[in-house]
């Protein structure tokens, strides 16, 4: 295995680590909410699994990338739906 | 494909930058927008990047998932939010499943580190796909609720997680043998089950914020079967702040995580409650509580999930506007895991234009209730409960509580006598300040208004 592919993955776990600290319970919902709609980032495997040849793949394929873009689009969505009603006086 | 990986760093900035932009209540609402630019650029860059691509397949699947996501996200009532996370964390952790599931049925060679790493995703995503729709059906009510548990049951997750652990080491030595693929998908999608059902009530969240880590970890090990970048960065990302997070709003409650998933809170309180002694308690109409609300000059409104399921947020607010009109002072006091989910009573009552810096957090509220003269519960119970404070034997002592008790007047909304979500009985309800009023929150506060009016 390609040892920079997990250097990668290593940094990039503690950059996750750090990023949430303090966050107001205010935006739990919403900060749950949007890092689940990033965990839709299986959509790129998603895609390039369309390539991966046989009539299973296709099909398990199509099926990923269906449930990919739900899981994108949605989140995505419903977070800013939730946001867009949090105002200040 | 170097350029290809500048991409994906660069949507992975963008991701991270979202995450920060959305712990803080200004940047909130830009932090989803930096993060969905973050996605559009990941999706764009393996299309431009990967050769042979089945571009059809890929704008069908799109557009139906297109629809159906924002059919969802549109439609979906503020207090079903919870499980509409869940849902969709389901969809992300069954589409990494799926891609890992597509890669075995390749031809060729496969090595023993790939053939691990699809294992992993296999796992990992079918297990969150089955357990967060597990969650989605407990909170939307298709599934008991309460923690379904049965003798032996550790030991039948301890035997499924070995058969898996088995079937996954003969999968990787004999990869031709498609039955131990099966049978690992069979296993991890009962274990997905099996885990998840033991827990209910107020522990709910923190299962939805834990799947949503696991898919993380899903979609980072399906970026190792493909030995993609972007998939293994951002995948990484949400794994571990979703592990972060599930921490957050454990110690929210005093529980490790362990105790969580393992404690099914809410059975053993049924014997509890079996045991304790009976509670009397003083039943107010509207009119009396009217009464006494005219006489307050401080409240506190402490809102639950009954408000959620009542939808009573607009009629709270109309209360509490026309309590501020006549000079008194009006307060929020939201529990960190007040509701199904934290945070969930900030976006319903967001949601009736209530403005954010009204709502108090559990630390900056509880000197409050010392010289509060009403304490309104709405729909409330494990997060008011003292026994948190003073029974040893209760299975949510030590959670911190809001400290509604120290008020001068307690008045609890409820619609029946029942104990909570998870199960407990709460004395609150029989001390000497405490008052119930019956019914549906919206129902409750209408009434309560249209008689503060005819005082």
């Amino acid at each position: 295995m390609d040892i920079n592919i997990l250097t990668v993955f290593i940094l990039a776990v503690f950059v996750g680590f750090e990023i949430i600290t303090k966050v107001p319970p205010t935006l739990h919902t919403p900060l749950m909410s949007g890092s689940n709609a990033i965990s839709g980032i299986a959509v790129v495997g998603a895609i390039i699994s369309t390539k991966i040849g046989g009539e299973i793949g296709t099909w398990l394929g199509l099926a990923a990338v269906i449930f990919a873009t739900i899981n994108v689009v949605g989140g995505f969505m419903v977070t800013d739906r939730m946001l867009k009603m949090f105002k200040r006086d | 494909m170097g350029w290809t990986n500048i991409f994906y760093v660069f949507a992975a900035v963008l991701f991270i930058l979202g995450i920060k932009q959305l712990s803080h209540p200004k940047t909130a609402r830009k932090g989803n927008l930096t993060a969905s630019i973050g996605m559009l650029i990941a999706i764009v860059t393996t299309l431009v990047a990967y050769g042979e691509l089945d571009l059809r397949l890929i704008a069908v699947g799109m557009i139906i998932g297109a629809i159906i996501g924002s059919a969802f996200a549109i439609r979906v009532k503020m207090t079903q939010m919870p499980q509409m996370v869940a849902i969709f964390n389901g969809f992300g952790g069954g589409a990494s499943a799926l891609v890992a599931a597509a890669e075995f049925t390749k031809s060729g060679e496969i090595t023993s580190f790939t053939l691990s790493t699809i294992a992993l995703s296999v796992f990992v995503g079918t297990l969150t796909f089955t357990g967060s729709f597990i969650a989605f059906g407990k909170l939307q009510g298709f599934v008991s609720g309460r923690p379904v548990v049965f003798p032996g049951q550790q030991i039948l997750n301890t035997v499924f997680a070995l058969c898996l652990a088995i079937s996954s080491i003969y999968l990787v030595m004999n990869p031709a043998q498609i039955n131990f693929f099966y049978a690992l998908i069979a296993l991890s999608a009962v274990l997905g089950i099996t885990l998840t059902i033991p827990i209910g009530g107020a522990d709910m969240p923190v299962v939805i914020s834990l799947l949503n880590s696991y898919s993380g970890i899903a979609a980072a090990s399906t970026g190792f079967v493909l030995m993609n970048n972007g998939l293994i960065i951002s995948g990484a990302l949400v794994g571990a702040s979703g592990m972060i997070l599930t921490n957050i709003m454990c110690k929210g409650m005093n529980r490790s995580l362990a105790n969580v998933i393992f404690g099914a809170v809410g059975l053993e309180q049924e014997s509890v409650s079996g045991n304790g002694k009976q509670i009397t308690v003083k039943s107010y109409s509207t009119e009396e509580a009217a009464m006494i609300f005219d006489a307050a000059e401080k409240i506190i409104v402490v809102p639950g999930y009954g408000l959620a399921v009542a939808q009573a947020q607009y009629a709270v607010r109309e209360m509490a506007d026309y309590l501020i009109t006549k000079g008194k002072k009006v307060l929020y006091a939201i529990h960190p895991v007040a509701g199904r989910m934290p945070g969930h009573m900030n976006v319903l009552l967001a949601e009736a234009n209530i403005p954010y810096d009204q709502l108090k957090d559990l630390d900056e509220v509880n000197p409050e209730f010392e010289d509060c003269d009403v304490a309104l519960v709405l729909g409330a119970n494990d997060v008011v409960n003292p026994a948190a404070r003073n029974d040893k034997t209760s299975p949510i002592y030590g959670m911190p509580i809001l400290d509604v008790d120290k008020s001068r007047t307690v008045i609890i909304n409820k619609r029946t006598m029942n104990p909570g979500f998870a199960g407990i009985q709460n004395e609150l309800f029989g001390y000497e300040n405490s008052i119930m009023v019956f019914g549906d929150a919206k129902d409750m506060l209408q009434q309560l208004l249209k008689d503060l009016k005819e005082l």
